[in-house]
């Protein structure tokens, strides 16, 4: 299974390099590699354009298929996602008050307003969905990520709209795209990258337990509070800094960990381990559909995962698999 | 998902016709498996009550009644004056008298097109729309029995956005037959998220949850319209996005009352299906309604009403859920009444767009920026009254 998700992924990051408004041979794009040259138009397209955006796009998708499978595990809540628990929008509040508020312009500046945004949202889905008797259901939990959302985005829209250039810049961001981001996008967030990727795999085993329900987790020794903690320091920080790096896209971390579930069983520690590549694969291929379909425009891949998300989504609550992990 | 242990229903509401009297004494308020927020809402009206005895829940009953009747008529009235006062307001600076004047016929025709053309229809506007989602958003809390649920979960909203959106930027439509296009295209996303989570009946659960999903598609559609229009385009779109009173038109508000009228008598008729559907579907089945249909019909009536606002203002936000909620905890007990609602959202919207307009001076913002802004804290405030109940339970 491990050798098919990497041909997949060797596979998806051909196409992303290749396909494109100019399609590319493999046989250029392999020379752009080898043997570079700088008059050749196609290879300056491929490794100024093309290189950057599929290495931002496997990052950002394993980040959020890393995030998305946290958050499912810690909430043991098949819905889970950044963008239904509103902490996308939580993100974008955080980079948006950045940049307009403190005047950040750089990503290596907005980005911790997107994690503290993200991990803002996080600790308030969690604290409005679990009042009550029967604590953070799924149906809870959705509709207070939608809450938040909703109030996050109209602060955000209460900025934006006395501002026409923060607007003008916004909307692109807003969408969801891979389009554009280099490396001076992603560099100053490997850390983050980094640190959230090693946390997230790190908490295979508590999520595990948690899987088992507090009580048993709690027997079996584990501090379930901490445990909680550090799986929504995961969530913000690999959350808040992928949506920083791409603006917010929804249904990555739901649909992924779901088609994980299906071959590496329940066991966290591969699903964390089989996600973060699986996620990359389908971001790339997302991308490289949006590029396609539009021609000769092309879509945001945050546009075209809604469009595959949304009736997967629909499909696993129709089946009645919303039922808590 | 798991299938809802349909075992405790609802402490009934003091208007219903037949609330058993038990439920005035339990000491801690009955919970429904979804709606973790009531307990803050229902403890005020189990807590007056008292041990068994006909009198007492008689009395208990009447003085929620009063109470309905006071909430209801102070903010109707308050409702009034803040449409008194969006039609003295203004740049054009007129006197009470003038204002007087336009409504006999006796103004300068100057004063006539300002007070009846500019005026008239925005004060009408903003009750209006206040009053359809105040009445939304108690339908649609009460029959899927859940605080936090409002039609601009369900889609409608996004979906009536969606529409909207393509109708202004690619068929340039604008007046009447761009708030058909929106007002048919929130309708035509609910009708898709009822049928989708239609499965055996109608769930709640499965209808919040298909509406996030296919509010989702519908904002996707929006945001990739932005990107594809003129900066100038945009910010026109982002206003009407966020929700604003500024350019509506008579047209569109007479238009929107009429079909407000009609849904609202509809549900006005529909006062004991409501009732009886908050008791949960067990009970509501054991009292000889026909549940499904109730709800359908219920919701529907609530979807066009959102619809109706939605094509008059754009999304205003956060009114469908605030106004019931404060209706509700001012009335106390556990019903929800719709009359309170309507008058609470018609007063809160007609005053948010008076503090858009004259807050800040020079700067008009549109409608939904304050109401958003009232409602993230508002959103806040009812989190940190969680503290009573128990955080975190074992999901």
């Amino acid at each position: 299974m491990a050798l098919l998700i990497a041909v997949a992924l060797v596979c998806a990051v051909a196409a992303s390099l290749a396909i494109g408004a100019a399609q590319i041979p493999l046989r250029t794009v392999w020379e752009a590699l080898t043997s570079y040259d700088a008059t050749n138009p196609e290879h300056i397209a491929v490794v100024e354009k093309r290189i950057p955006r599929t290495v931002v796009g496997v990052v950002v998708g394993a980040a959020l298929g890393l995030a998305g499978t946290v958050a499912q595990g810690v909430t043991r809540n098949p819905l889970a996602d950044l963008g239904i628990l509103g902490i996308n929008q939580g993100a974008a509040l955080g980079v948006v008050s950045g940049i307009i508020l403190v005047g950040a312009t750089a990503p290596a500046q907005y980005m911790w307003f997107g994690v503290v945004g993200a991990g803002a949202a996080t600790i308030l889905v969690w604290f409005l969905a679990s009042r009550g008797r029967e604590g953070a259901t799924p149906v809870k939990l959705a509709l207070a990520g939608a809450a938040i959302a909703a109030s996050f985005s109209s602060v955000v829209s209460g900025i934006l709209i006395s501002d026409d250039q923060a607007l003008d810049s916004m909307r692109f961001w807003q969408v969801g795209s891979l389009a554009g981001r280099g490396y001076d996008v992603l560099f100053p967030a490997l850390p983050l990258f980094v640190v959230g990727g090693v946390l997230a795999l790190a908490v295979g085993r508590s999520l595990n337990l948690l899987a088992l329900g507090d009580d048993t987790a709690h027997g079996l020794g584990l501090n379930t509070g901490r445990a909680r903690v550090l799986s929504g320091v995961v969530i913000a920080v690999l959350g808040g800094a992928a949506t920083a790096v791409a603006g917010p896209i929804a249904f990555l971390g739901l649909v992924v960990p779901h088609a994980v579930r299906a071959f590496a069983g329940p066991d966290y520690r591969w699903i964390l381990a089989f996600s973060a590549p699986v996620a990359a694969v389908v971001i790339l291929v997302s991308d490289v559909l949006a590029r396609v379909v539009a021609r000769p425009g092309e879509l945001q891949v945050g546009i075209v995962l809604a469009v595959i998300g949304a009736p997967v989504f629909i499909a696993i609550i129709r089946r009645g698999k919303a039922a808590t992990l | 998902m798991t299938p809802r242990p349909n075992s405790t229903p609802e402490p009934v509401g003091a208007s219903d016709p037949t609330p058993p009297i038990s439920n005035e004494c339990i000491p801690e308020p009955t919970l429904d498996v979804e709606s973790g927020l009531r307990n803050t809402l229902d403890d005020k009206g189990s807590r007056v009550a008292h041990p068994n005895s006909a009198s007492t829940t008689h009395t208990l009953r009447n003085r929620l009644r009063l109470r309905t009747v006071a909430v209801c008529t102070v903010f109707f009235v308050l409702l009034a004056a803040l449409f008194t006062v969006t039609l003295l307001l203004g740049e054009a600076g007129l006197t009470a008298r003038e204002v007087f004047e336009a409504f006999t016929g006796q103004a300068a025709p100057v004063v006539q097109f300002v007070v009846l053309e500019l005026r008239l229809p925005r004060a009408a506007a903003a009750a209006l729309v206040g009053v359809c989602l105040g009445v939304a958003g108690a339908v649609f809390q009460s029959v899927l029995r859940n605080p936090l649920a409002s039609p601009d979960i369900i889609g409608v909203t996004s979906g009536a956005a969606a529409a909207g959106i393509v109708g202004v930027l690619i068929f340039r439509l604008s007046g009447l037959s761009l708030m058909a296009v929106v007002v048919l295209g929130g309708i035509l996303a609910a009708a898709v998220v009822g049928l989708l989570a239609w499965r055996h009946g109608m769930q709640g659960f499965r209808l919040v949850l298909i509406g996030i999903g296919v509010a989702a598609v519908c904002t996707a559609i929006t945001s990739y319209m932005m990107t594809k229009v003129e900066l100038r385009d945009a910010t026109v779109a982002y206003t009407w996005l966020t929700g604003s009173l500024a350019s509506v038109q008579v047209g569109a508000v007479t238009v929107a009352a009429i079909g407000a009228a009609a849904c609202l008598a509809l549900l006005a008729l529909s006062t004991r299906k409501l009732r009886a559907l908050e008791l949960g579907d067990d009970t509501a089945t054991g009292l000889g309604f026909h549940v499904e249909q109730d709800r359908v019909i219920v919701l529907a009536l609530a979807v066009v009403l959102t619809a109706l606002a939605v094509g008059v203002a754009g999304p205003i936000s956060f009114v469908a859920l605030m106004a019931p909620h404060i209706a509700r905890r001012l009335v106390g007990g556990t019903s929800l009444s719709l009359a309170a609602s309507a008058a609470v959202g018609g007063a809160l919207v007609s005053g948010a767009d008076l503090l858009a307009q004259y807050a800040i001076p020079g700067q008009a913002f549109p409608v939904g920026v304050v109401t958003g802004a009232l409602g993230a804290p508002y959103l806040a405030w009812l989190l940190s009254r969680s503290s009573s109940s128990r955080p975190g339970g074992n999901a």
